[in-house]
């Protein structure tokens, strides 16, 4: 069981105040924590699940700038076995289906059973990088999925729906899936698993190396083009109460009595 | 004149919501540019459903098979990409649904048409389109234009736009389905229930809500000691199932319940569109949350931008003391 997992670093942003960079078209970064996206954890962790059942391999990639290679050093610690870092001034720009190309570009010639990725990244939400790769690698796929079970030449799955409903999928290998969070526990990495990944390699591959042109990346190669970016507009305004927790408390059950709610 | 295309969705013999609401805003591009707005519909003996989406669409195109009898991304892709060849629409619009998710980003490479995703807005330009989608968990706006091309895919956040009324009926016209339709690389298999829980909290009239800010499993005692003191049920986003935390029938959002309560108070919660989906009808809504400008804040009645360490601790003491006083 050979298996590519994709993952990509994405800044915490889920208590952070944003703020817009001088184009208008991208957020300032500085000053963020970034980690391993947190759909792509879960990749991760199924892929590993997988290779200890069934045996094979794990090669985690990525596509990103200097300090990208953290999110491979993770997997290499978790127990992946080799990692690819896609990392060339030209993919700067890139959205996500030239991101989707360089991908491609640079696993087509690998042998592989699956290639697993996060259902979403937390910074775009596009939900589309995982399954663009199904179509460029011409392989079956299925998405949001929250049960993996192999069976010879064909995977199981379940894919989430709508409603707490699931639907029960069956594809021929090899094929990609994307991963929905919650499909398992995603270990922590130990003190050993980054001793040992210090002796594994990060293969570093540039645009020449994977055989593509600069007009099939970056803002050249992408499908969409940012204009600008900016604050939703508030449709509501809620009614902010302010003061001291006991304040606040009292403010509440104020409410509360007033709509007959205790 | 093109077409602007609109795909229907439906699950189980249900015609889903996102369908209504594309069509209404398919109705609005295809006024704007002149164009047709055709509602395409999949599946098999979908008789009632053709004639359910005939006063919505200038013309419904019908393609029934076994193999579409239930959705299966590699049998819509087959079908639709010939379709599309053929009639060149202007536009095909999608759900950002679990369906569209896995269908229309494999369809746009086949096709070679630019696609975005998770549309909240999108309006036709000369040869392009301009869509505006959220990002960082709807904490940002984006306006993006799609690349020029013959033909553009957008797939469409659901509960965005509003259902449109009913007009002059359409004409429903049958397309023999491609002689390649058949069991492909991709099965599908059944649908899976979930297993019934102990508690349905749809039917609750309080409901106290946790997130991702309840930080540690053992903090849950405080939000279910602020539950048990409004005599109300205890909810939660999607991080705290994911996590094993709470179970999966306490899950409000667009993949677990849909609740409408009188009171919904959401400590902890930034306020994902996927969980607003799943709550926002609610009677009465607090949110409380350390940043001011968490997504909650935009759909609550009353907001406390507070620790809610702080805040809940205090709340519940309020509301006891006020029981115990008979009050």
């Amino acid at each position: 069981m050979d298996i590519i997992v994709c993952v990509k670093q994405t800044p915490d942003t889920s208590e952070a105040d944003l703020a817009i960079d001088k184009t208008g078209r991208n957020i300032k970064t500085a000053g963020l924590v970034l980690e391993i996206n947190e759909w792509d954890e879960y990749a991760v962790e199924e892929a590993l699940l997988l290779r200890e059942r069934l045996g094979g391999s794990v090669t985690a990639v990525t596509m990103g700038p200097e300090g990208a290679d953290a999110v491979l050093r993770r997997c290499l610690a978790k127990g992946a076995d080799m990692a690819i870092w896609l990392k060339d001034e030209a993919f700067e720009g890139s959205d996500a289906h030239a991101i989707a190309r360089i991908l491609h570009a640079a696993i087509k010639d690998q042998p592989f059973d699956l290639v697993m990725v996060g259902t979403q990244a937390s910074d775009l939400g596009e939900s589309v990088v995982g399954v663009y790769l199904a179509g460029l690698l011409g392989v079956p796929h299925a998405s949001m999925v929250k049960a993996v079970d192999v069976m010879d030449e064909k995977v199981r799955v379940n894919r989430e729906l709508e409603g707490g409903l699931e639907e029960s999928v069956e594809l021929l290998m090899p094929a990609v899936l994307t991963v929905q969070t919650g499909i398992n526990e995603p270990r922590y990495v130990s003190i050993m698993g980054i001793r040992k990944a210090r002796r594994k390699e990060v293969k570093v591959l540039g645009l020449e190396d994977i055989g593509l042109t600069p007009q099939d990346v970056g803002e050249e190669g992408s499908w969409m083009r940012v204009e600008r970016m900016y604050r939703p507009p508030v449709e509501k305004e809620p009614e902010i109460l302010s003061g001291s927790p006991d304040e606040v408390a009292s403010k509440l059950v104020e409410a509360f009595r007033a709509r007959g709610l205790i | 004149m093109r077409e602007i295309m609109v795909l229907a969705e439906h699950r189980m013999g249900e015609m889903r919501d996102i369908t209504h609401e594309m069509l209404a805003k398919g109705r609005e591009l295809a006024e704007a540019q002149g164009d047709i707005l055709v509602a395409m519909l999949l599946g098999s003996g979908v008789e009632g459903f053709a004639e359910e989406l005939a006063p919505f669409a200038d013309r419904v195109l019908v393609v029934e098979s076994p193999e579409l009898e239930n959705f299966n991304s590699e049998a819509y892709q087959e079908v639709l990409k010939l379709v599309i060849r053929e009639r060149k629409p202007r536009i095909t619009l999608i759900g950002h649904t679990s369906y569209g998710i896995d269908l229309a980003p494999a369809l746009a490479i086949d096709i070679g048409a630019p696609l975005a995703s998770d549309c909240i807005d999108l309006m036709i330009e000369d040869g392009g389109v301009r869509v505006t989608r959220q990002i960082y968990g709807g904490k940002i706006n984006v306006e993006a234009i799609l690349k020029e091309a013959e033909h553009h895919i957008v797939t469409v956040r659901p509960a965005t736009f509003e259902p449109g009324e009913p007009g002059p009926r359409g004409n429903i016209e049958r397309l023999e389905p491609p002689a390649t339709l058949g069991p492909g690389r991709k099965a599908f298999l059944d649908y899976v229930e979930p297993p019934p829980g102990e508690v349905d909290i749809s039917e609750a009239e309080i409901i106290v809500s946790i997130g991702r800010g309840i930080k540690d499993e053992k903090n849950l005692p405080l939000i279910t000691g602020l539950a048990d003191a409004l005599k109300g049920e205890v909810g939660c986003s999607r991080p705290i199932v994911d996590k094993y935390w709470l179970p999966k029938e306490r899950q409000v959002g667009s993949s677990g319940k849909t609740v409408r309560p009188k009171l919904y108070l959401a400590a902890g919660i930034s306020g994902s569109f996927q969980h607003v989906m799943g709550m926002k009808a609610s009677g009465f809504i607090v949110a409380i949350n350390k940043d001011p400008k968490a997504p909650i804040f935009r759909i609550a009645d009353y907001g406390v931008v507070d620790d809610l360490f702080k805040v809940v601790p205090a709340l519940t003491q309020k509301i006891n003391e006020l029981r115990q006083s008979g009050g």
